[in-house]
């Protein structure tokens, strides 16, 4: 591995974020750790990743509105939580945990960022692990 | 214009929320000595619903089960602090909560509050029979209807404070606007005064889940660390006389501000960032920022807002039927396989009945959807501490009990080794959105009369 070569990271090394839900429809906030890692977000985290990573719920129309002075965006998908809490079957009808379903999709990150990274240092081998999942 | 800053502070986020959260919260606002108001927030979309439902049952119910709870410990401190009160925990039954607020603070030998109740969100009545379906269309076609409530701004609230209320009690009102009416009456300003209005109302967002915004709901360990989850200060905003805030906390409780929690809370259930509408104002937080400006104080500035909607949104709330729900554990060699052999034995039994739900907490369950595909698409994964939990909806009681029956009989009947058995049926209740003209809805206020809620 060359030393400029970036690393695939989970996102939620590089961001947090909240789920919120009104009905079938849910929001989920994305918010950098560092203003400096705010671009990633914007060039990797877009409408489609976000369809992938949710194929599973057939969501609707998915919208991201960008807030760069917060760098922050925030996910509005429709039709992604069976109905939403009233009507679902799921444990969680709100859809709560779904923030850390987002969270889990990869980031590639240059080198010279991952000081900016959160959580505890990054073992070796946890910087090609394309989902973050330690199992 | 009234430049003194107003302090309002949380504390409480839902119905259910900790009940001992508002005396920090008083003793706070007392120190600090300005004007300043407490608010409560416990109405989710469905507890409406549920608060009619036990009114139906008592008359004098349906009001928020722990007003009590949430009142006793801090009333004597707000009558004689001068902190004013401000709550949607009249639910269902605004004048029955303000009732029995007089009738607590006669027990606890308090001389008689100010009360005043807020009125015109409840549509449910024959009066609002034609506005409702007008406004519901097609949506209205065959609706049990269990509660119709308009969602009215801070009007109202403003205006009762001005007439002197110390304590205002509402049912239905847009979450934010428990703490724009304050704002509202405290400063002057005027009702058309939109950017300032749009920065009560993100105040007001940031402080209506309670601790949300200060610690609760963000801790995740070695990445997002909170101190003092079992002790979280609820949050105290300073509204400045031009809409900014600052969101602080308690000295002394546990919990965090900072700019992270307060991004998380602000964008919280916002659809449109440049556009969160409210019956008060569209607020836009576009070009909003929030800054540190010491330990857990946090300023939010930058909010601007556009011409308040000419419609007020309502919630149609309707039985939907039953949810049933079962539970039975498998652990140890082979757990997994056992748990997905009593789904499949389940699956036989309920044929018929529609969609069930089968998951296998412990390998996968809230990510997957009500089909079934994500677990499918997972395999199988030698799990050997597995909770099976099937849930189906229906429309006939009797018809949901089925599940109860079939979870319980596996006992006998089921794979090798389950145990742990657990059944609930609750009734569902969907909601229809539609949204009336707001001059349809007859939104005000009046005070309790004096020795109402006499024992």
């Amino acid at each position: 591995m060359s030393i400029d070569q970036d690393l695939v990271v989970p996102l939620y090394r590089a961001a947090h974020a909240r789920t919120g839900d009104k009905g079938d429809r849910a929001n989920i906030s994305l918010i950098a750790w560092h203003p400096q890692l705010w671009a990633l977000l914007v060039e990797q985290i877009d409408e489609d990743a976000v369809r992938g990573r949710f194929a599973h719920r057939r969501p609707g129309r998915i919208v991201r509105h960008l807030l760069p002075k917060l760098h922050a965006m925030n996910f509005v998908i429709d039709e992604v939580l069976d109905g939403g809490v009233n009507g679902s079957l799921n444990l969680d009808g709100h859809g709560k945990a779904l923030s850390f379903l987002l969270l889990e999709l990869p980031l590639r990150v240059p080198r010279a960022l991952v000081p900016l990274l959160a959580g505890p240092p990054l073992e070796p081998d946890e910087s090609n692990n394309q989902t973050g999942d330690k199992r | 214009m009234n430049r003194t800053p107003l302090r309002i502070g949380c504390a409480a986020g839902f119905s259910g929320d900790r009940t001992d959260a508002a005396g920090p919260v008083v003793d706070a606002l007392i120190a600090a000595g300005g004007p300043a108001v407490l608010i409560f927030e416990t109405l989710a979309e469905r507890t409406l619903a549920l608060a009619q439902l036990a009114r139906h049952d008592d008359p004098e119910a349906g009001y928020e089960p722990l007003l009590d709870e949430l009142l006793r410990p801090v009333l004597a401190r707000c009558l004689a602090g001068g902190v004013r009160i401000v709550s949607n925990f009249g639910a269902a039954n605004p004048p029955g909560a303000a009732r029995r607020i007089a009738a607590l603070a006669r027990e606890l030998g308090l001389r008689a509050p100010r009360i005043a109740v807020v009125s015109g969100d409840d549509l449910a009545g024959d009066a609002h029979r034609g506005l409702l379906l007008d406004a519901l269309g097609r949506q209205a076609d065959g609706l049990s209807v269990v509660s119709a409530n308009a969602y009215l701004g801070a009007e109202a609230i403003a205006d009762a404070l001005l007439a002197g209320a110390e304590i205002v009690v509402a049912g239905r009102v847009a979450d934010p606007s428990l703490a724009v009416g304050p704002a509202l009456a405290h400063f002057g300003w005027a009702r058309d005064d939109w950017d300032r209005i749009a920065g009560a109302t993100m105040a007001g967002h940031l402080l209506e889940c309670g601790a949300q915004v200060s610690g609760g709901y963000y801790a995740d360990p070695g990445y997002k660390d909170v101190p003092g989850l079992a002790t979280l200060g609820y949050p105290i905003a300073e509204i400045d006389a031009d809409g900014g805030c600052v969101i602080t906390k308690p000295p002394g409780t546990g919990g965090r501000i900072d700019e992270h929690t307060v991004k998380e809370q602000l964008l919280y259930e916002v659809h449109d960032p440049f556009a969160y509408l409210t019956p008060d104002v569209v607020a836009d937080i576009g070009d909003a920022q929030v800054q540190q400006l010491g330990p857990d104080r946090v300023r939010l500035s930058g909010v601007r807002g556009h011409a308040r909607p000419a419609q007020l949104k309502v919630n149609v709330c309707h039985e939907t039927g039953w949810l049933a729900e079962g539970e039975i554990s498998y652990a140890g060699p082979r757990a997994e396989a056992r748990a997905r052999l009593a789904a499949e034995v389940l699956r036989e039994r309920l044929h018929g009945l529609g969609t069930l739900r089968a998951d296998l907490i412990g390998v996968s369950s809230v990510f997957g959807d009500d089909a079934g595909a994500w677990a499918a698409g997972l395999g199988g994964s030698d799990g050997r501490d597995v909770r099976l939990r099937v849930a189906l909806q229906h429309a006939e009681r009797r018809q949901a009990e089925r599940l109860a029956r079939e979870v319980t009989a596996l006992y006998t009947c089921g794979p090798a080794g389950g145990g742990g058995v657990r059944t609930a049926l609750r009734r569902r209740l969907g909601i229809a959105s539609c949204s009336v003209p707001r001059e349809r809805v007859d939104a005000g206020f009046t005070f309790l009369p004096t020795g109402a809620g006499a024992a």
